[in-house]
């Protein structure tokens, strides 16, 4: 008798399709919370003016003059205040910077934070200003706010990014814990399930899901913020299958010994918490040293966000971005490699 | 066909220091219902999870059907049914679409809704897991097993937890398959469970088979088909070496101030020690007399109980 079910690659990837709509809170995390992610963070950063600096001037023989001519610069907003207390507002960073008058002027603040250093500059400019210096050449500015060079642009294919290595992680590697957890796993290797349809099974509802929370991600960006996609879109879902693959390979390693949902957890967080620092999810990974740049370059969501920024901020064409997707294709094979090797059903 | 369904010798299987299965032979014929019964720590679900081919056993030799793990595993799988002990089922699945999931993996098998019809879910079948009673997931566990028509059932305590109804309506699903012909291993520690289902029973205590037969055999072979139980008001007025001595008495065991007598001829041994009790101005507290049991069995053999309630 031919079976009237569906093959069981269908009705396993059915499965996992159905666990994963039935669980409201899953679809939160998975559509909803990187929109909100982009609409604040994209609020947050956007259509904002020249940056205001926030300082103190140390109270004290011509402390109030200095105050006075500080305060009335249109990007610097000074309080004046005792010693001590500009100290302590200097410490817990609500001024980036405090001046003492004299001769020579004092001006006190830390050099490893960035609105620090604009403070220095954008002060020691105004002292200098009112003192009388004259500029020795003529700069003129021009204000960049075209789509494709602003915040919102670098932030929205990291958060694309990021959400492809989550849900990978977690929708593959979540589920297969439980089931071994609940004696699932061993139960179907009782059955003369194939254990390649089980695997495959977990990749392929991953593809299901990847069109909605890519797409929705996408889409958002560009009608609230004009985000361009200046690539084929053709290349993007290459780009984004490809790094969808290797993540859900990497789901699949990290679960494929953890007994406890406790235990995949630490395992998911130790992979994840480098690439969320290093990877270029929220700001560019050329702030971290030279030397470290080759390993970022090598982490495979550094190359999938690399990829996804030249193809549609840049327009770059698939076959441009071919090394970095050899680069996260590399990691995705790798991992399904050792894990169907490590992996236990009990 | 001649050869048994499932033919075990010298199983033995060690976790660290402890040894679950000790040596164990077992031969279930075509068409029998074999049952293992002994307390929790027995052995009872390695074994039988190695004879599913689920663990590996460290000495020993098994086949099923004739065949062999080795050899033969693909083809074991479509035609054996099994549920395993503590299994959860996917919870936001409805009953009919984990059916349908399980019937997917065999090559032939009935119709999802015969399988339905046979475990009484067909009312259920669009409800999620999460939502079904203990005894509706237990029949369901089992409609996943018998949805492949196997050969053989596997069942590790099929019915732990349950309440007496859901209990009886699992026997009656087992019962049914026994009578169409299918062979049945199933592990318990209910003694009814035992006498109810099964043709053999294999008593089974730290990894080794101590008794084997008919439930009938095994209690027969107490030498004796009652057992009187009392206790008196004053305990050090009657000795156990007198009462030994009662017409029909076989076996005399005290516990907890109860005393166990193994009787042969109850109208005999009644009067006998009512008589007893009258001379020595002994007074009772409790008194009743029953059928052995396969529970009387174990505790003559290994003076412990099936279940330390």
């Amino acid at each position: 008798m031919s079976s009237p079910v569906g093959g069981p690659l269908l009705q396993l990837t059915l499965w996992r399709i159905r666990d994963f709509i039935r669980e409201p809170e899953a679809l939160f995390w998975v559509f909803a919370f990187p929109i909100i992610l982009a609409f604040a963070l994209g609020l947050a950063f956007s259509s904002r003016g020249p940056a205001i600096v926030r300082i103190a001037v140390e109270d004290g023989p011509g402390g109030r003059q200095l105050h006075e001519s500080l305060d009335s610069m249109p990007n610097i907003m000074s309080v004046l205040l005792a010693g001590d207390e500009a100290q302590r507002r200097l410490s817990t960073g609500r001024v980036a910077l405090v001046a003492v008058a004299g001769e020579p002027a004092l001006l006190r603040y830390d050099s490893t934070r960035s609105e620090a250093n604009l403070a220095r500059l954008v002060v020691e400019n105004a002292i200098q200003e009112a003192s009388g210096r004259r500029d020795v050449r003529e700069i003129r500015e021009q204000r960049v706010t075209d789509p494709g060079s602003r915040y919102i642009d670098f932030l929205i294919p990291g958060l694309i990014g990021m959400n492809i290595m989550g849900t990978g992680l977690w929708g593959v590697g979540y589920g297969i814990v439980r089931q071994r957890n609940h004696k699932l796993l061993k139960r179907l290797l009782a059955s003369p399930m194939r254990k390649s349809q089980y695997m495959l099974s977990h990749v392929l509802a991953r593809m299901v899901f990847l069109v909605g929370e890519v797409g929705a991600v996408l889409l958002f960006g560009h009608l609230a913020f004009g985000v361009p996609v200046r690539g084929s879109l053709l290349s993007i879902a290459a780009i984004v299958f490809t790094g969808a693959l290797t993540f859900s390979g990497i789901g699949l390693l990290v679960a494929s010994r953890a007994r406890t949902i406790e235990g995949v957890s630490g395992l998911m967080n130790l992979v994840m918490v480098p690439m969320w620092i290093f990877s270029g999810i929220f700001f560019a990974y050329s702030n971290f040293p030279e030397v470290l740049h080759p390993f970022i370059v090598a982490i495979p969501l550094t190359a999938l966000n690399d990829a996804l920024r030249a193809v549609m901020l840049e327009g770059t064409s698939i076959f441009a971005v071919g090394g970095l997707l050899a680069i996260v294709a590399g990691w995705g094979l790798a991992s399904f490699g050792v894990a169907l090797r490590m992996f236990r059903w009990e | 066909m001649s050869e048994s369904a499932i033919s075990c010798r010298g199983l033995v299987k060690r976790y660290g220091s402890v040894v679950a299965v000790d040596g164990l032979d077992l031969e279930v014929s075509r068409g029998e219902c074999f049952g293992m019964l002994g307390p929790n720590g027995a052995g009872k679900t390695t074994t039988i999870e190695i004879i599913q081919g689920l663990l590996e056993p460290d000495a020993g030799e098994v086949r099923v059907l004739g065949l062999s793990w080795d050899s033969h595993e693909p083809e074991l799988r479509q035609r054996m049914g099994s549920q395993l002990q503590e299994t959860k089922l996917a919870e936001r699945l409805t009953v009919r679409e984990t059916v349908t999931m399980f019937r997917s993996f065999y090559r032939e098998g009935c119709a999802v809704d015969d399988v339905l019809e046979q475990v009484q879910l067909q009312e259920k079948q669009d409800s999620w897991i999460v939502k079904l009673s203990g005894g509706q997931r237990q029949r369901l566990a089992v409609a996943c097993a018998l949805v492949c028509t196997p050969e053989i059932l596997f069942l590790d305590e099929p019915t732990t937890g349950l309440d007496p109804q859901s209990r009886r309506q699992l026997w009656e699903i087992v019962s049914a398959f026994g009578k169409d012909g299918g062979t049945v291993l199933l592990t318990t520690h209910y003694m009814e469970e035992a006498e109810q289902l099964c043709d053999r029973v294999a008593i089974v205590d730290h990894g080794q088979i101590i008794a084997l037969g008919s439930p009938q055999q095994l209690i027969a072979s107490l030498g004796a088909e009652d057992v009187v139980e009392f206790a008196l008001e004053d305990a050090s007025s009657v000795e156990s070496s007198v009462l030994a001595t009662l017409p029909g008495v076989q076996h005399v065991r005290v516990e907890n101030g109860t005393v166990h007598l193994t009787v042969r001829r109850v109208h005999e041994a009644v009067p006998a020690l009512m008589e007893l009790l009258a001379q020595r101005g002994a007074r009772l507290s409790e008194m009743l007399t029953h059928h052995a049991t396969l529970e009387d069995v174990f505790l003559s053999l290994t003076g412990r109980h099936l279940r330390d309630e």
